[in-house]
C-alpha cells in the first residue's frame, strides 16, 4: 500500500514533463501544468508550512478560490505530512459576519496549525482565530513561490503511513463545517482503484471538470483521481462555468474529453442556458461517459441533457449515473459504462404508498426510477426498516454500506462517528432500494437539503430567520421541495409571525416586510437563495409531540395549502 | 422609475428570476452583491438582455464589479446600443 506522498514522487521522478492538467480561468488563456510544475509549486508550500513550524498530522485550512495557488497549497500540505481542508470559498454576497462564524466554528472542531489565504482575507482570518487558540500561523499565498529542485528526502510527508489521514472535507454551512470526513492514504486509494476499474479508466481518458475542489466529486473525481493516476485533466472554475456553461462543451470537443461528472442540475442548466451560435462546431462524440452523481438523479434531467447536445453527436450510451458520499470516500456505486442504464418503471402507488418499488401494471402511474447502477467491488449495500432489519429487494428503507474505504472518522468528532456506524456499517440516512442488485435512491431520512450538488442543512437557514425581529423565535421551517425545471429543490421557509400588537389591517404589509427581510438575512448568512417565504400566523406550524416544530409535517401542510 | 431599460430588467427579474411579480426593484437595488439575483440566473439575465436589446454580454461581465443595480445595466446596454 502506497501514500500520496510515494505517489506523487513517482510521477514527478517518471513522468516529470507529462501534463497533469490543463488550467482554464475566464481572465487568461489556457495552460498546461506539467508534473514537474506541479511539484514545484507544491514544494513551495511544503516548505513554507516547514519554516512555519506546522507538524505532520496537524490540519492546515485552505480558504483560497478555485485557483493554482489551490492546488499547490493542496499537494504542498500533503508533501509536508499536514493534513488538508479546503475551505468553501468566501463569495461576494455573503455577509463577513456569517462568514466568521463558519470560521470559528470550522476552527473550533478542527483545531487547524495553519492557514493558507489570501491577503484581502488576511484581516477576516485574524478576526476568527482566538488567541491561545490553535491557529498559530497564516500563511498568504502571495508570498509563496515554487520551489525547483524539491529535496524528497528532507520533506516530511515520507513520514505518513498509508492508514494516517491524508485530507478533510467539509460540507459547507455551520452544521457542515462542524462534520470534517477524515480520509486515509489507504482508503483514497482503495476507493480509487475500486473507482477506475468499474468506470473503465485507461490510458485514453481525458477527463474534463467544472466541480469544486471543496465538495467530494470535484475533489475525488474531478481532481485526486486524474492527478494521482496520470490521466489529463482539463479544469475549470465552478464560478467561469456557471456564468458560461457552454465553455464546458468546448473544453470536451476541443480536448477529445472522455469523461465528466455532474450533478443533477447541471444536465438541466446546460440544456437550458446555452446558445446555439457557442455550440458552432463542437463535437462531443469524445464523451463516454457523463456522470450524473452528488443530488437525486432525475430521468427527464438526461432526457433534455441528451436532446440538446444530440445536434453536438453527444451519444445516448454516454449517460450513467454515480451515487457517492465523502464518508466512502466517493462512490458507492456505478452505472451505465457496460451496459446502458437501467431505468426502472414503478408503480407511483407502490413507491409511495406501500413502500414497495413493484414495477408498473399497465395503464396504472408509472414513475421512472433511474439506476445508481452497482455497488463497487469493494462495497456492501443494504436496505433495512427503522428498526434495521434487512428488507427484500424492492422495498424501500434506508441504505446501509459496508466497506474498505470508508473514513476514518469525523474529524475531532468521535461521539458523530460513533452515531453513523451499526456493527460495523454506515448508516447513510439515504432511502433507497435494492432491485436486481442494482441501487435506486429514492429519498433522504434526515432533513438535508440538496440546492444544485451542495448541501443545506436547514436548522443553520432557520437560525438565521429566527433572527428576524417580528419572527417567533424557533418557530420556523426550512424545506426542499423538488423543481422539474431546475433539477434540483428550490428552499422553501414558513415562518410564524410573533403575535401581537399588529393590527388586522397591516397585516399584509407586515407579512411582505417580514418576508423581505427573511430573504436577504438568510442570502447573506448562507449563500443560499429562498424560493418562496410564507409567513404564517402563530400556532400555523405544526409540532411532534416532544413539542419540536416537524419539517416533514410542515412540508406536507405547505404543499397541499400550496397546490389547493 | 422612468427609464425604459430599466423597467424591462426589473419586470424580467421580478417575474421570471425571483418569481415574485409585485417585487418592485429600484434603480439603485443592489442585485448582485445582495445576492437578489444568485449566480445561477447570472446566465438567464445575459441571454434576456442579448435577446432583449440586442447587445452582447460577456460571461466575465457577469459580476457586482461590471454591474451591481438596474441603473450600471441599463447604461451598459444603451453604450452598446449605440452606434459608435
Amino acid at each position: 500500500m502506497t501514500t500520496f506522498f510515494q505517489r506523487l514522487r513517482e510521477l514527478y521522478e517518471n513522468s516529470p514533463d507529462q501534463t497533469v492538467l490543463h488550467w482554464m480561468d475566464a481572465r487568461q488563456p489556457e495552460h498546461p501544468i506539467s508534473y514537474r510544475e506541479l511539484i514545484h509549486g507544491a514544494a513551495g508550500y511544503a516548505s513554507a508550512l516547514q519554516d512555519a513550524g506546522v507538524q505532520p498530522g496537524e490540519v492546515v485550512v485552505l480558504i483560497l478560490q478555485h485557483s493554482e495557488a489551490l492546488v499547490y497549497s493542496f499537494f504542498g500540505a500533503i508533501l509536508h505530512g499536514a493534513i488538508p481542508a479546503i475551505m468553501p470559498f468566501l463569495t461576494e454576497k455573503l455577509a463577513p459576519e456569517a462568514y466568521r462564524r463558519s470560521l470559528k466554528s470550522l476552527f473550533a472542531v478542527t483545531a487547524p496549525a495553519a492557514v493558507v489565504t489570501y491577503p484581502e482575507f488576511l484581516s477576516e482570518v485574524q478576526a476568527a482565530i482566538s488567541s491561545g487558540g490553535p491557529v498559530r500561523k497564516v500563511l498568504l499565498s502571495t508570498e509563496i513561490g515554487p520551489r525547483a529542485e524539491p529535496d524528497f528526502s528532507a520533506m516530511r510527508g515520507r513520514e505518513r503511513a498509508p492508514e494516517d489521514v491524508v485530507l478533510l472535507q467539509h460540507s459547507s454551512g455551520t452544521t457542515g463545517l462542524q462534520k470534517g470526513v477524515a480520509l486515509s492514504h489507504a482508503a483514497v486509494f482503495r476507493q480509487l482503484d475500486t473507482y477506475a476499474e468499474a468506470i473503465r479508466l485507461g490510458s485514453g481518458d481525458t477527463i474534463v471538470s467544472w466541480l469544486p475542489l471543496y465538495h467530494d466529486m470535484g475533489l475525488i473525481a474531478g481532481f485526486i483521481l486524474p492527478v494521482l493516476r496520470g490521466i489529463p485533466l482539463v479544469l475549470m472554475s465552478p464560478f467561469d462555468w456557471v456564468r458560461a456553461p457552454y465553455k464546458l462543451f468546448q473544453a470536451v470537443s476541443r480536448h477529445r474529453g472522455t469523461l465528466t461528472w455532474l450533478p443533477n442540475f447541471a444536465f438541466n442548466f446546460c440544456a437550458q442556458k446555452i446558445r446555439n451560435r457557442d455550440l458552432e462546431g463542437v463535437d462531443l462524440s469524445s464523451w463516454r461517459a457523463v456522470i450524473n452523481c452528488s443530488e437525486p438523479m432525475h430521468y427527464k434531467s438526461h432526457v433534455m441533457f441528451l436532446e440538446r447536445f444530440r445536434a453536438q453527436s453527444l451519444k445516448p450510451e454516454a449517460m450513467a449515473t454515480c451515487y457517492a458520499m465523502a464518508e466512502n470516500v466517493f462512490a458507492v456505486t456505478q452505472g451505465g459504462i457496460d451496459a446502458p442504464l437501467t431505468v426502472d418503471a414503478v408503480s407511483q402507488r407502490g413507491l409511495l404508498v406501500d413502500r414497495i418499488a413493484r414495477p408498473a401494471a399497465d395503464r396504472e402511474a408509472a414513475m421512472n426510477m433511474l439506476s445508481c447502477g452497482r455497488p463497487l467491488a469493494n462495497v456492501e449495500v443494504k436496505i433495512v426498516d427503522d428498526s434495521r432489519r434487512e428488507l427484500p429487494a424492492r422495498h424501500l428503507g434506508e441504505v446501509m454500506l459496508r466497506s474498505d474505504c470508508m473514513l476514518t472518522g469525523y474529524y475531532r468528532r468521535p461521539d458523530l462517528t460513533e452515531k453513523a456506524f451499526l456493527d460495523g456499517w454506515f448508516l447513510t440516512g439515504d432511502l433507497g432500494y435494492l432491485a436486481e442488485g442494482e441501487v435506486y435512491i429514492t429519498g433522504r431520512k434526515k432533513d438535508l437539503i440538496i440546492v444544485g450538488g451542495k448541501n443545506v442543512y436547514p436548522q443553520d437557514l432557520e437560525s438565521l430567520a429566527s433572527d428576524v425581529p417580528g419572527v417567533h423565535p424557533g418557530r420556523v421551517v426550512a424545506f426542499g421541495v423538488f423543481s422539474e425545471e431546475l433539477g434540483t429543490e428550490e428552499v422553501m421557509m414558513v415562518a410564524e409571525m410573533e403575535a401581537g400588537e399588529i393590527p388586522q389591517i397591516e397585516m399584509e404589509e407586515t407579512a411582505q416586510r417580514l418576508s423581505e427581510e427573511i430573504r436577504r438575512r438568510v442570502t447573506q448568512g448562507s449563500d443560499i437563495a429562498l424560493r418562496q417565504v410564507r409567513i404564517v400566523p402563530q400556532g400555523w406550524l405544526l409540532k411532534t409531540s416532544s413539542g419540536k416544530i416537524a419539517r416533514g409535517a410542515n412540508r406536507e401542510k405547505f404543499l397541499s395549502e400550496e397546490n389547493g | 422609475m422612468t427609464d425604459e431599460i430599466e423597467m424591462t430588467l426589473a419586470k424580467y427579474i421580478a417575474e421570471k428570476i425571483l418569481k415574485q411579480p409585485k417585487r418592485v426593484i429600484s434603480s439603485e437595488d443592489r442585485l448582485i452583491s445582495s445576492g437578489l439575483i444568485d449566480s445561477f440566473h447570472l446566465v438567464d439575465l445575459a441571454l434576456f438582455v442579448e435577446e432583449t436589446f440586442r447587445v452582447r454580454m460577456d460571461d466575465t461581465e457577469l459580476n457586482a464589479q461590471t454591474f451591481d443595480n438596474l441603473a450600471a445595466l441599463a447604461a451598459i446596454i444603451r453604450a452598446r446600443q449605440t452606434p459608435q
